[in-house]
């Protein structure tokens, strides 16, 4: 079976990467040109911040290729609905695209999203023509309503954003994949290392999305071609169809034919 | 020359008298950059940059794309 044509699609858009790669906290630009390149990713998220008018900074987007990159937006460092909506119009407004990725955070300490208002977010700016993609957390009801409104993914975490602590919550991603399935979903946030993106991807989630996992590694470029093998190891293994778990053992080799077995001694 | 007094990205500026967004853009050495501009809370689409005029007292975002997860 080829998995050539297995892509990830969303609101219409197909991927062949299924790993979704921040643009914050590398060290240069130079080593993110390089981590992006080596992750194959074809979709970077990028976040929406006042110019700076009192000193001249390199532009970001001058180190990302738009013919190999798709941009996704997020609303990073919103805190409430209309904050989120406002920024969604601005990326909107400057990128052309109707991607967003919905943020409303509910807390500093663990950049947990505020769920009740990232619904409302949602609702709001799916009417308004956007596409959206809400992260939260494996809430299965939030992400219900969130199917309802009209979203295009559900995108949960796994632990906090940064955290590296990797997936915290197996039962409940589990449980999520299990009864959501009008649309993909993603996880994002909390991986630490290639393994944790191979789980997510065992569960049968659609992608992953990860920034810090990458941008702070001591070595992004490698760590991104470590998350490139670990995405699709874990997809194959998932359409590979896995062998059940038991307690006790089942021979690989046969029984018969051992030599000295046989007639008494 | 004359200037009006506007507020952009939360600080109070002095700019030229009468300039339109565009030439605001312009005059803040923004020309070729993707931005997106808020004027009195309201986006200011590209398209109108040319025959939107910047007033005293307006109060402006102009953002741009950072690296972020």
């Amino acid at each position: 079976m080829s998995t050539a044509n297995d892509v990830l699609t969303v609101a219409g858009h197909a991927f062949r990467s299924r790993l979704i790669v921040g643009t914050g906290k590398y060290r240069s630009y130079q080593v993110m040109v390089e981590a992006l390149e080596r992750s194959g990713t074809e979709w970077v998220t990028v976040a929406v911040r006042r110019v700076n008018l009192n000193r001249d900074e390199e532009s970001l987007l001058n180190y990302i290729d738009p013919s190999r990159y798709k941009l996704l937006p997020n609303t990073a460092g919103c805190y409430t609905v209309e904050e989120a909506i406002r920024t969604a119009h601005l990326a909107r407004e400057a990128l052309g695209t109707p991607f967003i990725k919905l943020e409303v955070i509910g807390d500093e300490k663990t950049l947990f999203p505020d769920n009740q208002a990232t619904i409302e977010a949602a609702a709001r700016l799916v009417k308004e023509g956007f596409i959206v993609m809400p992260y939260v957390t494996d809430d299965l009801i939030v992400a219900k309503k969130l199917v309802d409104v009209g979203v295009a993914a559900v995108m949960p975490l796994a632990a906090p954003i940064g955290s590296g602590l990797g997936i915290q919550n197996y039962a409940n991603l589990r449980i999520l994949r299990e009864q959501i399935t009008d649309v993909p979903l993603i996880v994002d946030a909390g991986v630490g290392t290639a393994s944790d993106a191979v789980i997510a991807m065992e569960l049968g989630y659609d992608g992953v999305l990860m920034n810090t996992a990458i941008a702070q590694a001591e070595n992004p470029p490698l760590m991104a071609e470590a998350m490139r093998h670990a995405i699709e190891a874990g997809r194959k293994a998932y359409l590979a169809g896995r062998i059940p778990k038991k307690l006790y053992a089942t021979a690989s080799s046969p029984l018969e034919g051992v030599i000295g077995r046989g007639m008494s001694r | 020359m004359s200037s009006m007094r506007v507020i952009i990205n939360g600080e109070p500026r002095e700019v030229p008298d009468r300039v339109n967004v565009e030439e605001l853009i312009e005059y803040l050495g923004l020309r070729g950059e993707r931005i997106a501009v808020e004027r009195n809370r309201e986006i200011v689409r590209r398209a109108d940059w040319t025959t939107t005029l910047i007033e005293e007292g307006d109060e402006l975002e102009i953002v741009h794309f950072v690296g972020g997860g």
